[in-house]
């Protein structure tokens, strides 16, 4: 490692002491010793173990579930159900004030994706419990099932989540996805010499750690719990086990800090809560942990996202307009979709500058496992799509994909589309000193671009924006969806109200600019162009976004 | 029910005690039958196996090699004798897989296991029976068409002929992972030459069909050949002939029966 | 009905009650304490359960505990010899081949099996040793190296 002080001569210091030079983890004894305590190390006599019955189903109202050979089953203690749950949904975010209570730990006379816990068997063994789920019977009323983003979001689809009402979250109280709205793109595309679409699609990715999902609750004497968990966030953790057993903190005592393997996986605290309540009711130990199955079914993956991006360029290499859609599959539940979908937002246009950049985020319910953090979710399935289409379009007009990308880099003093003025870049040394070092050619002019000319003046201003809200059409089950909610535990309504109008109407977008243009409308189109930006939406909560970078140690962008 | 473990003297034991016992389970290696167990299989209850010294024996220094159903891959790989069968050995799993299963669970292992069992049906094994009645003897093909339906016999051992001409014993298996992974197809064949021609071919594929299986048409179109590009251009175009590959998440069958042929003509040529 | 299993562990000799169709790894970590394997699939798939058994590699979830009776049992923890950590201990350490850690036990004791037959393994072989043996943070080359490190120290001490 070195700093490249010919760029950076005022960048960094010369005594650093840690970077570049090797040095040892401090865990790396125990690890090649095999003294380190995962979890499940930590060895408690007399422990219940639990596995639980999954849904076969995608989509399912559930009639019946029969558990009584079960419980004949020798070994089997409790049954936990969703009678049991002290709150009857959650999502892991509304600890700060984000989000809406959108799943339950055990299925609430609906399963939303296949493999949803439906009942936990807590059992002496976890061959007794296995024998106990298979003696389970659940009665299924199949429904329609809808794994596709853009087919959730149409007004006649089968609503996922009762609880959120509509197949795509709403942001800030009144916006159907996270938008950035920065100069006007339409007029940029018009300006341009090439517009080029683009589509990609990025599939789940499973973190597969090597350490599963799991726990070891132990009920103490004080009334407290000790929870030995493979968390990686172990006071996020507690908290929200705290919340959804309606426990004070204080009865929580959570050790961890070792963990298998996370790479985000591990934040969704979704076996921690069963465990303590059925050390609760059983004032036993209990150990939860995920098969290899299960974790790799069941554990929330990656999203599977799909970005569509429209470029207005010059021939000459410049981005005059970036429009961009994005829409996370969040599958059946929230877990941190909600907020990976925000982080896409920011994320976007990419290390760019470009005059006039609309984005659009979504955040959409499946009948798909439910995804959640892993390394970057929302920026890394954007960059995909965002490097993807700098290669196309680099292409298209005939240039040198990184020609391309240094004449279009942030310089310091550019505005952003989020309206912050670019301090500290750096991408087109990084291209600069990449290409050296593959013995890339580049011209004269691109070897000479440096992060610090070229910036600023008008790039530095926050152009004429007109105000576009994206408004989707609400779905036709909605007004039974919130019966349903109300409902929830007897099973949803399945009652069918017309549709609402298009809300908005405007005309639809410019002809050459076909993405999404028949489906999202855009509420006031005419309306002229605003000197000053628009205000960036309000939270209606508090600290919602503010909060989650200290939570998962991601910075803020 | 708890799990009981029973431990036989004899194989005619272990036998008797499988066909009496509806809810026993043989074990070999135990590579898939402990998976099970720990995976909440409960759809057995009593695990049966044998300490009878037939049962790992090998007999490989005549022409007729003779293998106990309980012999490890490990040891066909310490064996010099059967060094043409290390490629077919090597392809199963990494070492402490190698050093537990054995070549008779991988008769019964399903899709997309049972390399080994690829290499014995190109090799023309016969599967020896074991029941407390004594010894019943079928071909290795025949085996594999009952093997759904036989779930309780106990097999003792194989046996097959040594090929006179190791080199005319091939095998490859293609796989999505490297250096290990579970078979996108696997194909063992064994073209002995006369005066440069192909006399006898056997051909056999795992993972083109629910069981591993032979390829006739393959065979067909080879015999009387020379073992060249032109010589086997016929048996490269029939590859696909007769085959059902399944569709799983390392390839579907569409993918399967496009590459077999490619596979083929580099195993045979030489390429792979 | 459990039965009693007796086998050395790492030199000493110990014995253990199994339940029947218990496994090595359960009584390795759940009878006589020593967590060194870890359960990451118990279906045979990752490798972190591998000991050794009479010098050869094995799974231990899928290995019956009695399988071991009157064997010689090896795992990470005896690889030291009292505080002198053995060299692949000590490659792994300067060569950063553990990150979580998990895979860790199972790749040494791996590895282990490959260089007390051969010390000199090439690349190619070292691959083949760890094949079965699954790491989800280190992308494997610092394994590699660590492994061909502790070999080349091992064959100049002869
Ligand atoms: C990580 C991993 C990787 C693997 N990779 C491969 C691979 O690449 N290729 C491959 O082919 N296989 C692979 N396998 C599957 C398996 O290890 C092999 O097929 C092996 O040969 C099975 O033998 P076993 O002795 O372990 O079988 P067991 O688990 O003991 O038995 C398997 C089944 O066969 C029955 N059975 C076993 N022996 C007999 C007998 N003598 N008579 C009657 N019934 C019997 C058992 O009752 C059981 O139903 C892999 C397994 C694992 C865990
Ligand atoms: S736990 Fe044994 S191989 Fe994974
Ligand atoms: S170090 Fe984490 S799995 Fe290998």
């Amino acid at each position: 490692m070195r700093i490249r002080k010919e760029m950076f001569a005022d960048e960094r210091r010369d005594d650093l002491v840690l970077i570049g030079k090797p040095i040892r983890r401090q865990d790396i004894e125990g690890h090649v010793t095999g003294r380190t305590q995962f979890f499940d190390d930590h060895l408690v006599p007399g422990l219940l173990h639990i596995r639980c019955v999954r849904s076969s189903e995608h989509h399912a109202r559930i009639r019946a579930v029969d558990t009584r050979e079960a419980e004949r089953v020798a070994g089997v203690r409790r049954i936990l159900r969703y009678a049991d749950l002290p709150k009857k949904a959650h999502n892991i975010l509304t600890i700060f004030n984000f989000g809406i209570d959108d799943e339950p730990a055990l299925a609430d006379g609906k399963v939303r994706y296949r493999g949803e816990p439906i009942v936990a068997i807590v059992a002496e063994s976890l061959r007794a419990a296995d024998e106990a789920v298979a003696k389970v019977r659940v009665d299924y009323e199949p429904l329609p099932a809808v794994f596709d983003v853009e087919e959730a979001l149409k007004p006649d689809a089968p609503l996922v989540n009762e609880y959120i009402g509509r197949n795509w979250f709403r942001y800030w109280g009144d916006y159907d996805c996270q938008q950035i709205r920065f100069g006007d793109v339409e007029a940029g595309f018009r300006q341009a010499d090439l517009v080029i679409e683009g589509r990609y699609q990025m599939s789940p990715i499973e973190h597969a750690p090597l350490e599963t999902n799991g726990c070891i609750v132990v009920p103490g004497e004080d009334g407290r719990f000790t929870v030995y968990t493979c968390t990686q966030g172990l006071h996020f953790s507690l908290d929200n086990v705290a919340a959804q057993l309606k426990l004070d903190t204080n009865r929580l005592h959570f050790i961890g800090g070792t963990v298998g393997g996370g790479f985000g996986g591990k934040v969704d605290t979704v076996v921690e809560p069963l465990a303590v309540l059925a050390a609760m009711l059983t004032g036993r130990p209990v150990r939860y942990v995920f098969s290899r199955a299960e974790e790799m079914q069941v554990s929330s993956p990656r999203g599977a996202e799909r970005v569509y991006i429209t470029d207005g360029v010059t021939r000459d290499g410049r981005i005059l307009a970036r429009k961009i859609v994005h829409y996370h599959d969040a599958g059946a539940y929230s877990r941190l979709s909600t907020y990976g979908t925000i982080k896409s937002a920011a994320h976007h246009p990419g290390p760019y500058y470009i005059p006039n950049v609309w984005v659009d985020s979504f955040c959409v319910f499946t009948n798909r496992t439910p995804s959640s953090a892993m390394r970057g979710f929302g920026v890394t399935g954007g960059d995909f799509a965002l490097e993807s289409h700098m290669d196309v379009v680099a292409r298209a007009i005939g240039m040198d994909p990184l020609e391309f990308r240094i004449k279009n880099a942030y310089r310091d003093g550019d505005m952003k589309a989020h309206r912050k003025l670019t301090e500290g870049a750096a991408l087109i040394e990084c291209i600069q000193v990449a290409a050296e070092l593959a013995h890339w050619p580049l011209s004269e002019e691109a070897r000479r671009a440096s992060s610090r000319i070229g910036g600023g003046g008008e790039r530095a201003q926050i152009p004429p924006t007109p105000k576009a809200r994206t408004r989707l059409a609400e779905p036709r089950a909605r007004s039974a969806a919130l019966e349903a909610r109300r409902t929830a535990a007897a099973g949803p309504s399945r009652a069918i109200t017309p549709p609402p109008a298009w809300t908005g109407g405007g005309e639809p977008t410019a002809g050459r600019e076909r993405v999404e243009a028949e489906r999202l409308r855009t509420a006031e189109p005419s309306a002229p162009p605003e000197q000053r930006p628009p205000e960036p939406p309000r939270p209606t909560h508090s600290h919602g976004a503010l909060r989650f970078s200290s939570v998962f140690g991601s910075r803020r962008r | 029910m708890p799990l009981q473990l029973r431990t036989t003297d004899t194989l005619s034991e272990a036998a008797a005690l499988l066909a009496s016992e509806r809810a026993a389970r043989f074990l070999g290696g135990g590579t898939l039958l402990m998976r099970a167990v720990n995976e909440g299989d409960v759809s057995f209850s009593v695990i049966v196996r044998t300490r009878d010294p037939a049962f790992a024996r090998m007999r490989t220094a005549g022409t007729r090699i003779e293998l106990g159903a309980g012999v490890r891959m490990a040891q066909i790989l310490a064996s010099r004798d059967l060094a043409f069968l290390h490629p077919a050995a090597r392809a199963i799993g990494g070492p402490a897989v190698r050093s537990m299963a054995t070549i008779g669970g991988n008769l019964f292992a399903e899709h997309p296991y049972g390399d080994f069992t690829v290499a014995l049906l190109a090799l023309d094994a016969r599967v020896q029976l074991a029941s407390s009645l004594g010894v019943r003897e079928l071909a290795l093909e025949e085996f594999l068409r009952a093997r759904g339906r036989s779930e309780r016999v106990l097999v003792s051992g194989v046996s097959f002929e040594r090929p006179a001409d190791p080199s005319a014993f091939r095998f490859h298996k293609m796989t999505r992972t490297h250096p290990k992974g579970a078979a996108v197809l696997t194909i063992a064949a064994l073209v002995p030459l006369i005066g440069g021609r192909i006399v006898g071919a056997r051909v056999a594929y795992g993972a083109m069909a629910p069981t591993p299986m032979r390829a006739r048409a393959v065979e067909r179109a080879l015999e009387g050949r020379p073992l060249t590009a032109e010589g086997i251009a016929a048996a490269v175009a029939v590859a696909a002939e007769g085959t059902d590959p399944p569709t799983d998440a390392l390839a579907s069958s569409w993918y399967r029966r496009r590459v077999i042929g490619v596979m083929l003509r580099r195993l045979l040529l030489g390429e792979t | 009905m459990a039965t009693a299993v007796e086998f050395t562990l790492n030199g000493n000799a110990v014995a253990a009650i199994a339940e029947p169709g218990e496994t090595l790894l359960s009584v390795l970590r759940n009878r006589l304490g020593d967590t060194s394997p870890k359960a990451g699939c118990l279906q045979g798939t990752c490798g972190a359960c591998t000991v050794l058994v009479d010098g050869e590699p094995v799974l231990s979830c899928l290995l019956l505990a009695d399988a071991a009776a009157g064997r010689h049992v090896e795992t990470v923890r005896g690889l030291a010899q009292g505080p002198q950590l053995h060299p692949l201990q000590e490659a792994f350490m300067e060569r950063f081949a553990a990150q979580c850690g998990f895979c860790t036990p199972g790749m040494l004791m791996a590895a282990k099996a490959l260089l007390d037959h051969n010390r000199n393994p090439t690349r190619a072989e070292v691959i083949e040793a760890i094949s079965g043996n699954v790491c989800r943070c280190t992308g494997y080359l610092p394994i590699i190296e660590a492994i061909l490190e502790a070999a080349r120290r091992l064959s100049a001490r002869g």
